[in-house]
C-alpha cells in the first residue's frame, strides 16, 4: 500500500477514515440488540428496568432456573424440538440436493431442464401458498401436528439443487468420471466414491443454509403444530412473548429464552465462517 | 456410449430419473399437490342449505371466479397491500442501497478492521426472525428503550410502527446482502481497477463506472429474493402485534390470509388471496429466474 503512486495517494486522503468508520457504524447497528440482550437477559426482574441499559445484572443464574422451571422446562424441548427439525431436515436435505444436484449437471436425458426449472421454481412459490394446504393435506391422512409435519416438507430446498448443480459443475471434471468409467465403475459408485466426496466442501454449505433455514423457520410449525411438546423455539417464543407481553415480570424469562434461542446459531455461524464464505462465491459468481 | 455421465450425450437410461426420484416425489408432494390444492379450493365455496344445521345442510359448491372477486374488492386487503407495499420499499432501498454501500467499501483497499466489521454485519442472519422481532420489540418498548432515553418519539405508534418494522428487516437483511454483493465483487479481477487507475480514475469514480456495472446482476438478484421476501412478510408483525395494539390482525396480505384460514375458518378466500399473493410474486421474480439461467446455466459450460 505505501508504494502507491503518489497521485492515488493524494486522492486517496481525503476520503481518510470514512470508509472505516461508516463501516464500524453499521457493525455497530448489527451488534446492538445481540449485545443488548447478552446484559439484559442477566439482570434481574428489578434490575431490568431500573438500572442503565448497559449497565450488568447479577440475575443471569435466577433467570436460567426460572426458564428451566417454566411449564415442566418445556423451553429445553423445544431446544431439542429445534434441533431435530433442523439438523434431521438439513442433512436429508442435503442428501437430496446433492444427489439431484450432480444427476443435473452430469447426466443429459430428456426433461433434464424441465425439471431443473420445475425444482428451481419453488423458490417462487410463496410459504403460505404452500403452508396452509400442506396443513389441510396432512390433516387428511392424520399427521397434522406431528413431528412428521414440520420435518417433511423441508426437505425439498430449491436454492440446495442450485447449489449443487453449481457444485458438481465445477468440482466433478468429466475427464474423471469417464476415467471411473472406463475402469469398470458403475453409476452407484461414480456417484458415491467420485463425484459426492468431491461435492463435499458444497454439500456443508448446503447444509447450513437448510439448517439456518429451518431453525428460523416460524410460519410452518406455527400452522403445523397445536401441542406445545412438539413446537420449535422460533413458535415458542412467540407462545411465551404472547402470554407475558402484558407482564413485566415474564420479560426476563423471554429475554433469556431469545438469549439461549440465538447461540447456537452463531456459535455454527462463527465456526463455519469458511463455509458461508465460498458457497457465496459459488453460488452467485459461477458462471 | 449411451450410459456415459456428462459429455452432451442424450442417454436412454433410466438412471438419472431414478436419481432424481427423491427430488421429485418431494416435489409432487409438498410442492405441486398443494398449490393444485390451493387452486382448487380458490374455486370453491360452501353452499350452506336449510338452516346449517345436521349433517349435508353445508356442501361444497363449485364457486367459479367469486373468490376472487371477492379478493380482489376487498378493501381491508388493499390497505394490506398498501402498507406492504410502503414497508417493502423502504426496506429494499435502505437494505440494499446500505448493503452495496458496505460492500464497495469492504473491497476498497485501505479499509481497517473490514473483518471484523463483515462479521458483525453477518450476524444478524444468524439471529431468527422471531428472535430478532423480539430483541428490537424490547428495544421500543417505552420502558425499555435506550433509544426512547434520547428520543422522545413512541417507536410503536400508528405512524412509526412501519419504520420500526422496517428497521428490524433491514437489520436481519443487509449483511447477507452486503456478503453477495461482496463475494461478487471479489471475483473480479483486479486488472480492471489497474487500468482504471491508471486511466486517472479516483477510487469512487471506479466504484460507480465499474464496480457497480458489474455488480448489476447480482444487484438484481438480491432484489429479486427481496421483493419475495418482503411481499411475504408474516413473521415480523405477529411477533410484534403483542407488544402494541397498532399492529391488526390484517396487517399484512399473508396476515390476513392466515385469518381467513385458521381463525374465521374460510379457506375458500384463504386460497384465492394466497393464488393472488403467488402470482403477484410470480411476476415481479420472473426477471430473476431469466437472470439465473442466462447467467449461470448458459449451455456453453
Amino acid at each position: 500500500m505505501t508504494t502507491a503512486p503518489l497521485t492515488g495517494a493524494r486522492r486517496r486522503r481525503p476520503a481518510g477514515i470514512a470508509p472505516t468508520a461508516i463501516l464500524l457504524l453499521g457493525a455497530l447497528y448489527c451488534l446492538l440488540p445481540v449485545s443488548w440482550v447478552l446484559v439484559a437477559a442477566g439482570k434481574s426482574k428489578a434490575e431490568l428496568f431500573s438500572t442503565s441499559t448497559f449497565a450488568p445484572g447479577t440475575g443471569l443464574l435466577s433467570n436460567l432456573a426460572d426458564l428451566a422451571a417454566y411449564r415442566d422446562g418445556v423451553f429445553w424441548l423445544w431446544m431439542l424440538n429445534t434441533l431435530l427439525y433442523a439438523g434431521g431436515g438439513a442433512l436429508l436435505s442435503t442428501a437430496v440436493s446433492a444427489v439431484s444436484g450432480y444427476t443435473l449437471a452430469k447426466y443429459r436425458f430428456p426433461g433434464r431442464n424441465l425439471i431443473f426449472n420445475l425444482l428451481l421454481g419453488g423458490v417462487l412459490v410463496p410459504a403460505v401458498v404452500l403452508a396452509i394446504p400442506q396443513y389441510l393435506l396432512f390433516s387428511r391422512i392424520g399427521l397434522a401436528d406431528t413431528y412428521w409435519s414440520v420435518l417433511l416438507p423441508q426437505i425439498l430446498s430449491p436454492y440446495g439443487i442450485y447449489l449443487a448443480r453449481v457444485y458438481a459443475t465445477a468440482a466433478v471434471p468429466d475427464a474423471l468420471l469417464e476415467a471411473g468409467r472406463i475402469d469398470g465403475a458403475g453409476h452407484r459408485s461414480l456417484l458415491l466414491r467420485i463425484a459426492l466426496p468431491l461435492m463435499l466442501p458444497g454439500m456443508v454449505t448446503i447444509f447450513l443454509f437448510q439448517f439456518v433455514a429451518i431453525w428460523n423457520n416460524f410460519l410452518l410449525p406455527f400452522i403445523m403444530l397445536g401441542d406445545d411438546q412438539r413446537f420449535p423455539l422460533t413458535v415458542g417464543l412467540y407462545t411465551l412473548l404472547a402470554a407475558g407481553a402484558n407482564q413485566p415480570s415474564l420479560y426476563n424469562l423471554i429475554l433469556t429464552g431469545t438469549l439461549l434461542s440465538i447461540i447456537p446459531l452463531i456459535a455454527l455461524f462463527l465456526t463455519m465462517q469458511r463455509y458461508w464464505r465460498t458457497d457465496l462465491a459459488g453460488g452467485a459468481v459461477k458462471g | 456410449m449411451t450410459r456415459r455421465p456428462g459429455g452432451g450425450v442424450r442417454t436412454a437410461s433410466a438412471v438419472p430419473y431414478l436419481l432424481l426420484a427423491p427430488a421429485m416425489a418431494l416435489f409432487t408432494l409438498f410442492m405441486a399437490l398443494p398449490v393444485a390444492y390451493t387452486a382448487y379450493l380458490s374455486l370453491r365455496r360452501t353452499k350452506v342449505s336449510g338452516l346449517g344445521l345436521g349433517k349435508g345442510s353445508r356442501r361444497e359448491v363449485f364457486a367459479g371466479l367469486d373468490n376472487y372477486a371477492a379478493t380482489l374488492t376487498d378493501g381491508e386487503l388493499w390497505a394490506g397491500w398498501l402498507r406492504v407495499l410502503g414497508y417493502g420499499l423502504l426496506v429494499l432501498v435502505v437494505m440494499l442501497g446500505l448493503a452495496l454501500l458496505f460492500a464497495l467499501l469492504l473491497d476498497s483497499a485501505h479499509v481497517r478492521l473490514a473483518r471484523f466489521s463483515r462479521i458483525s454485519l453477518f450476524l444478524p442472519y444468524a439471529v431468527p426472525g422471531v428472535a430478532a422481532t423480539l430483541l428490537w420489540g424490547f428495544l421500543y418498548l417505552p420502558s425499555l428503550s435506550p433509544i426512547r432515553q434520547v428520543l422522545d418519539i413512541d417507536l410503536l405508534g400508528a405512524g412509526t410502527v412501519v419504520l420500526s418494522m422496517a428497521n428490524i428487516a433491514v437489520w436481519g437483511g443487509v449483511g447477507f446482502n452486503t456478503l453477495v454483493l461482496y463475494t461478487a465483487l471479489r471475483a473480479v479481477p483486479r486488472t480492471y481497477y489497474e487500468a482504471a487507475r491508471i486511466d486517472g480514475a479516483s477510487e469512487i469514480q471506479t466504484a460507480l463506472r465499474i464496480k457497480v456495472p458489474i455488480l448489476l446482476p447480482a444487484i438484481i438478484l438480491t432484489t429479486v429474493f427481496s421483493i419475495i421476501a418482503t411481499i411475504q412478510v408474516f413473521t415480523e408483525p405477529t411477533t410484534l402485534r403483542p407488544l402494541t395494539n397498532t399492529i391488526s390482525s390484517t396487517w399484512s396480505p399473508l396476515m390476513k390470509v392466515y385469518r381467513d384460514a385458521f381463525v374465521t375458518g374460510d379457506l375458500y378466500s384463504a386460497a384465492a388471496t394466497s393464488i393472488v399473493i403467488a402470482a403477484i410474486s410470480l411476476v415481479l421474480s420472473f426477471g430473476f429466474l431469466r437472470v439465473v439461467r442466462d447467467r449461470a446455466f448458459g449451455e456453453g459450460r
